[in-house]
């Protein structure tokens, strides 16, 4: 769940790091009395989830409250990538010395959060991680056991910042990654982090995503940020895929499916879940060079419409030859409830379900009926005794043709 | 398409018993019974929905409901 950079400045605020004096409005009028309020050269921002501001134009500075207001009119009006924008934030203009970076992401293969720091700041973190790696500490943490501030100095001095730049940063950077675990987040970024003439820094802008399954445990602080129920503020427009599997998600109370297609442009349909099982094999399918058409998750025991459901919108993507049915061990999901529905999604497609469905792998919880089923449709499948990664290879066997 | 991997018979004899259209309505976890103005009434689009818990089947009187299971060569939960 991404947040709004005035929200994100917040959480910064909130944490014990120093911001400017800034406003948040919804109105060029409001706009002109916080600059007036802030009494010098202010920029205007607009506050839309989405990047490449300052290139489309939702970036602008102004001299003077009357320029801020109609800075404010042009931006609130103006549309970036399709987001219309939530407001503006003005900001002082500061007199910035140097720029840093500072963040803390979630680091999936180290399954620990990691502290990253730059003393080139203002610039995309990948850019200078590419083009200059000697300038990007990195520090992995952990997430259950308390911060040490020697954490964060490490990391910083890593970038060959010293002295009392050093002692100055060290507090910044640590609060920011105890912040990042209280809050549930996924990233929490600073960029930049500005040293002024007198020394001092302030976060000039701040970039937050929280998890979001975190949103039951967040729930003083989304209520402090004004962030309703409603308001699921996805990264991305969904796909129409995921969009249809959602709304088939919550028309029946009985079990869990979801959809991701973003990204993914195979020919192998997948349903899967279970325990991780999910992500185990999609990633067993892409080693064993098979092209999946998307992802998904099901589970919590679904209604036979629910697994129909999801099957269908999985067959009816471009380019999907056939369809994968895995999932590790299900112990509520019932084996034949989901074998039927993914059954009955063939047949209701006119698609043969032996010859569409390339392997149907779920061991557990009522699957000798499943198999009956699966047997009296001629489908391939397998219990436990066969690994997800084998029955991965077989799926991708069956749609791509035995490896050479 | 209805229903493809079950079916659900009510025999005639129980089919107008108010009192068991009622119970029928109440115990059977996917709506597949209706109570329709005192008739027992098998709501076809949720038939395969049954996850063959023999609720319907214990709450009938003795050949009541048969709950047929269509890809198990017709075998059957009966009482």
């Amino acid at each position: 769940m991404r947040l709004y950079e005035y929200e994100s400045r917040k959480l910064v605020e909130d944490a014990g790091i120093p911001v400017t004096q800034y406003g948040f409005t919804q109105s060029a009028e409001e706009a002109a009395r916080i600059a007036e309020d802030i009494g010098g050269p202010v920029v205007i921002k607009s506050q839309v989830l989405t990047g490449g501001r300052m290139k489309a134009g939702g970036v602008k500075f102004a001299d003077s409250p009357t320029e801020a207001a109609e800075h404010a009119a042009a931006i609130l009006a103006l549309e970036i990538n399709g987001h219309q924008p939530r407001g503006v934030l003005v900001d002082p203009k500061a007199e910035v010395k140097q720029e840093f970076y500072a963040s803390v992401v979630w680091d999936g293969t180290a399954k620990r959060p990691m502290m990253l720091f730059s003393d080139m700041g203002g610039i995309d973190i990948e850019e200078v991680a590419e083009t200059h790696p000697d300038h990007v500490g990195r520090g992995h943490f952990s997430n259950l056991l308390p911060l040490s501030d020697f954490q964060a100095k490490q990391t910083i001095a890593a970038t060959g910042v010293t002295g009392r730049t050093l002692t100055r940063l060290t507090p910044i950077v640590a609060a920011l990654a105890r912040m990042f675990c209280e809050r549930d987040m996924t990233l929490a970024e600073i960029n930049p982090l500005a040293e002024l003439a007198d020394g001092s820094f302030v976060a000039l802008d701040a970039h937050m995503e929280m998890e979001d399954e975190a949103r039951p445990r967040q729930k003083s602080l989304l209520a402090k940020l004004d962030i309703t129920e409603d308001d699921q503020r996805g990264g991305y427009e969904p796909s129409p895929f995921e969009a249809a599997v959602k709304a088939i998600d919550a028309a029946d109370h009985r079990g869990v499916i979801q959809g991701r297609d973003t990204g993914f442009e195979g020919n192998l349909g997948l349903v899967i879940g279970a325990g991780g099982g999910s992500l185990t094999l999609t990633d067993a399918v892409r080693s064993h060079g098979g092209r999946p058409a998307n992802y998904s998750e099901i589970g919590g025991n679904p209604s036979v419409a629910k697994a129909c459901g999801l099957a269908k919108q999985v067959l009816g993507k471009k380019g999907v030859e056939k369809i994968a049915v895995m999932m590790s061990i299900v112990s509520n999901t019932r084996v034949d409830i989901v074998a039927r529905g993914v059954i009955k999604a063939c047949l209701e497609l006119d698609k043969d379900p032996g010859e569409t469905i390339a392997i149907f792998r779920i061991p557990g919880a009522w699957e000798e009926e499943g198999f009956k089923i699966l047997d009296s449709y001629g489908i391939e499948y397998c219990d436990r005794s066969v690994s997800m990664h084998e029955a991965a290879r077989r799926a991708v066997e069956k749609i791509q043709g035995a490896p050479a | 398409m209805s229903h493809i991997f079950i079916d659900v018979e009510v025999s005639d004899d129980v089919r107008g018993d108010a009192g068991l259209a009622k119970k029928l309505e109440e115990v059977c976890p996917v709506d597949i019974f209706a109570d329709r103005d005192g008739s027992v009434e098998v709501v076809e689009k949720n038939v395969d929905e049954c996850i063959l818990c023999e609720m319907c089947v214990r709450t009938s009187p003795p050949g009541g409901v048969r709950v047929v299971k269509l890809y198990d060569d017709g075998a059957a939960l009966e009482r």
